[in-house]
């Protein structure tokens, strides 16, 4: 069974039908442990104190903000090349939940930025870049909505798609280009030494899961809705024509 | 609850607007999603064609 198959909108609403009751049971399982976890039984940081629970949201939210884009990125490809509808509409689906998700860590970010740094905000490279990346969100969702034809709008939307993945990509390595800025180094890393103690590895990597189940039980929902909006807009074209 | 000290603030007030936006998100997505479902189902109907689930 070839991949391309999904992008036929009756099997993408069969497939999605079966599997979404599941990722939403999972996401909320894990959302859900994970943060009462991370919450309620993990211990203060020795130099952040209890601002360190922060981290079970704030992370999360931060990766797939960046996540969302590149989503977003490879189904505009597939849409720019190969013209597939649902792609286009996936994306488009993809564009609000991302924006939440960087709306979260950019407040989070702040709360946690105040007792830690003195200050809600930093013209620091990681904030300046997911406070642009949050912009580019908006434009993508207010051009899919300014333009009516669909087709046009996935065109445009893909490009302007391409371009702020620029800015997704300052977004999670602007630390590493820039060595200044009060933003830390990543919080999850491959190197032992680097990576957060596994106290609170542990329910991060379960609230990290619960976000990525989230945002896949969100789009897949979200696509469903796109599906049927625009075969609402082919059956009213038609009865408009008879 | 855990004792959270002087950070209270900043850790309840991140959780609360995490929880808040997302929330809204889904409570949207899940009303967006009803009604556009009635409408097609209603021009189904009109038409008199099947549902696509």
């Amino acid at each position: 069974m070839s991949l391309w198959e999904y992008a036929n909108p009756r099997k993408f609403m069969e497939t999605s039908a079966l599997v979404l009751p599941w990722l939403w049971a999972l996401a909320l399982v894990c959302l859900l442990g994970g943060l009462a976890w991370g919450f309620f039984f993990t211990p203060d940081d020795y130099k952040q104190g209890s601002t360190v629970k922060i981290i079970y949201i704030h992370v999360p939210a931060a990766m797939m903000a960046i996540n969302a884009w590149v989503m977003m990125l490879i189904a505009s490809l597939i849409w720019l090349v190969r013209r597939h509808h649902v792609s286009a509409l996936a994306a488009r689906a993809a564009a609000p939940v991302g924006m939440t998700f960087t709306l979260i860590a950019l407040a989070t970010g702040a709360f946690w930025g105040q007792p830690m740094w003195g200050t809600w905000w930093e013209w620091d490279p990681r904030l300046t870049s997911f406070l642009i990346l949050f912009l580019f969100y908006l434009g993508y969702v207010a051009l899919w909505e300014a333009i009516d034809n669909p087709d046009t709008a996935a065109d445009l939307t893909g490009v302007l798609c391409l371009v702020g993945s620029v800015f997704a990509v300052l977004s999670r390595y602007a630390v590493n280009f820039w060595n200044q800025g009060l933003h830390q180094g990543a919080s999850l890393s491959l190197d032992k030494r680097e990576n957060v103690s596994d106290v609170y590895w542990f329910p991060l990597l379960i609230c990290i899961a619960g976000f990525v189940l989230l945002f896949v039980a969100l789009v897949l929902q979200r696509t469903r809705t796109e599906i049927r909006l625009r075969r609402i807009k082919a059956l009213e074209a038609r009865e408009r024509l008879a | 609850m855990p004792e959270l000290g002087k950070y209270a603030v900043a850790v309840l007030s991140s959780y609360g607007v995490t929880l808040a936006l997302l929330a809204g998100l889904v409570g949207l997505t899940f009303w967006r999603a009803g009604r556009v479902k009635a409408a097609l189902r209603e021009i189904e109907a009109r038409q008199g064609k099947g549902s696509d689930g």
